[in-house]
């Protein structure tokens, strides 16, 4: 690595992260990618579907494999990947702290902050929510798909957004029982070719429904579900058993915005991309200098518009650190905008489109 | 959004829906040699249907939310399309006489196997009849998404989409 | 008092997609006192959801605990690994000799098992 050169530093190597640390490899700029896991590719190895999009957003082509496609790349290009790093710190001046395998602690100089850290899954709580066997759908999508071991034989999924829905799909695949899909707006959330899938396959989908308790003694055994009036409101005697043994929350994320916190990125509140999140500019910077937030930090969306945000901010900061001369830089930003532009079209993208045109009209620079 | 709103709330699209999005071939297109049947009625960003017809059959073009377009004059029935469709909408049908046949994706275990009987579900997972399964064919370049052929009784064309999901028994 | 049911494990051995399980290296944890199978490289929490563990933990009030985020961000998951209290099992590996028990509370550092070493 160019000692003179200060580095970029990317934290978190889901698939914006990998993407901003390739852009910027690949620039020739020197760069660390910091994960606090023991191995890269944050929520992409889960998914074992095929991604939606066109050619040139990897369609057809399942998660996991275009996960160890980046991983593949970064290797080849020689980035310095620190795994089991978790950042604890970011001082003014871009000093960020990192603690090693949670046990060696150490500080760097950042010229350049690409802060990719992700979201959370939303929790709901009901009577009998913290028993074993209640977790959330993306713990559960862990489980199956990465550790191969099964959370339960006989599944109530909660949530009928994509993530819900993919995953009862990929509980079957893995062997479970899907005994209900169950969501409390009038109407599903996730694509309809996605909740055709599941429904072929006998699971009933209840609208207008949710869950009054979790039973069990010392595990769930049942699941009490009820339909709700429109103020959300158990409609009494409507309240039915389900003999299940797990319990699976899909009820949204929310960006995990520790570290924009602790840079000082100021904060735009979005409902319809999670909650609380960074404020961006159309190159992803933040309102801090040399800060970016990319991916499900700067508004919860898909892998696929994930990996062109990173992609925007490594291109961006390549230049801004000198490693790419502006023609160069406005032809890829251009590119990579028109893969974005058209992820976020659609009857379900235009919501995301006039969401994140909310937040860069106010993230743009004064 | 039409007024039938089954697959908004029950999941799976009505008869009624495919037909007024396009996607509900007649029992002429059928025909012997058969058809495909994309249930595909929602706008999102997604192609690559089109891209995997090596005979243009399959149109989605520009901005790539447009559902598809099939051109049944240019479709040879050779069937790439259906791995190829991340979301697993498409299914290639045919009748001849009183026997249908469906072509169909199949992402779980175990596979069927050509010659055993199957029950024929609808669209809402319930069996309609028993069909038997004539081939299963799973290369490498479906990567992972096998295709199931079965034939059935023919008065169930429209309805049926698929076999039973064994639940739980790998 | 242990409770775990070895018989019929919760591995997915055959995957449509996945494909089969790949042979991993063997490691020997201890649960409550019982020697049980690990896959290497995994962490403790599906090596216990493997072998049939309902419970990882009681809360003060008695109230049992399992999983919940899966990905180190909840702190639903933690146990006593090696004397050390509040130790999370979802994002914690696997080690050969490795002694994991139930958590009542916040548990308490245990000096006989406790390796020093902060993990």
């Amino acid at each position: 690595m160019d000692t003179d050169k200060k580095p970029a530093i990317v934290i978190g190597a889901g698939p914006a992260g990998l993407c901003a640390a390739i852009e910027l490899k690949k620039a020739g700029a020197p760069v660390i990618l910091m994960d606090e896991n023991s191995k890269p590719g944050g929520q992409l190895f889960k998914q074992i579907h095929k991604f939606f999009g066109s050619r040139e957003h990897k369609a057809g082509v399942r998660g996991f494999e275009i996960g160890k496609e980046l991983l593949a790349e970064s290797l080849s290009l020689g980035i310095d990947v620190r795994l089991k790093t978790e950042v604890v710190g970011i001082e003014k001046g871009l000093k960020v702290w990192a603690v090693e395998d949670r046990s060696r602690s150490y500080t760097v100089d950042a010229a350049t902050l690409i802060l990719a850290t992700g979201a959370t899954e939303n929790a709901l709580s009901f009577p009998g929510w913290t028993l074993p066997g209640v977790m959330t759908a993306g713990c559960a999508q862990t489980l199956i798909n990465v550790h191969r071991v099964l959370p339960g034989k006989k599944v109530l999924m909660i949530g009928s957004g994509n993530v819900g829905v993919i995953v009862a799909y990929q509980l079957m695949q893995a062997g479970a029982e899907v005994v209900a899909v169950i969501e409390a707006l009038p109407r599903l959330g996730g694509y309809g070719v996605h909740t055709a899938k599941v429904r072929r396959a006998g699971v009933p989908f209840r609208c207008s429904t949710t869950i009054v308790r979790a039973e069990g003694k010392e595990s769930v055994e049942r699941a009490i579900i009820a339909k709700i009036d429109a103020g959300f409101k158990p409609i009494p005697g409507t309240e039915e058993v389900l003999e299940v043994d797990a319990i699976c929350l899909a009820v949204g994320l929310t960006p995990s915005i520790e570290l924009s916190c602790l840079a000082g990125c100021e904060q735009i509140y979005v409902p319809e991309l999670g909650g609380n999140m960074p404020l961006h500019d159309q190159y992803m910077r933040s309102s801090v200098e040399s800060v970016y937030t990319v991916g499900d930090i700067a508004g919860v969306e898909e892998a696929s518009t994930a990996m062109e945000e990173g992609r925007l901010a490594g291109i961006h900061a390549a230049w801004s650190m000198g490693c790419m001369d502006e023609a160069t830089m406005k032809r890829k930003t251009e590119e990579t905008m028109g893969r974005l532009l058209s992820l976020r079209q659609g009857v379900f993208g235009q919501k995301r489109f006039a969401a994140k045109k909310r937040i860069v009209e106010q993230g743009a620079p004064r | 959004m039409n007024a039938d709103e089954s697959l908004k709330t029950t999941g799976a699209p009505s008869l009624d829906e495919l037909r007024s999005a396009g996607m509900l071939p007649s029992v002429a297109d059928f025909g012997n040699k058969g058809c495909v049947c994309i249930e595909c009625i929602e706008e999102i960003p997604c192609d690559p249907c089109e891209t995997s017809c090596p005979q243009g059959a399959l149109m989605v073009g520009t901005p790539i939310t447009n559902l598809p377009v099939i051109d049944r004059g240019k479709c040879t029935l050779c069937g790439l399309c259906i791995p190829a469709c991340p979301g697993l909408a498409i299914t290639i049908k045919s009748i001849q006489g009183d026997k249908a046949k469906i072509r169909f994706p199949w992402e779980y275990l175990p596979l069927p196997v050509a010659g055993q009987e199957a029950e024929m579900v609808d669209r809402s997972g319930q069996v309609l009849c028993t069909g038997r399964i004539l081939a299963v064919g799973n290369p490498s370049r479906n990567n992972r998404t096998a295709v199931v052929t079965a034939e059935f009784p023919g008065e169930f064309v429209e309805e049926v989409i698929s076999i039973r999901r064994d639940h739980g028994r790998i | 008092m242990t409770d775990i049911q070895l018989a019929g494990s919760a591995r997915i051995e055959h995957h449509a997609i996945l494909g089969d399980l790949e042979v991993a290296g063997e490691v020997t944890i201890f649960f409550e006192g019982a020697p049980l199978k690990a896959r290497a490289g995994e962490p403790i929490m599906s090596a216990l959801i493997a072998a049939g563990v309902k419970v990882f933990r009681y809360t003060k009030k008695g109230s049992p605990r399992r999983i919940f985020c899966g990905i180190g961000r909840c702190t639903d998951c933690v146990m006593m690994v090696d004397g050390v209290p509040g130790v999370r099992t979802c994002v914690t590996e696997v080690r050969n000799g490795m002694k994991v028990e139930r958590q009542y509370g916040v548990g308490s550092w245990n000096t006989e098992t406790e390796t020093g070493d902060g993990h």
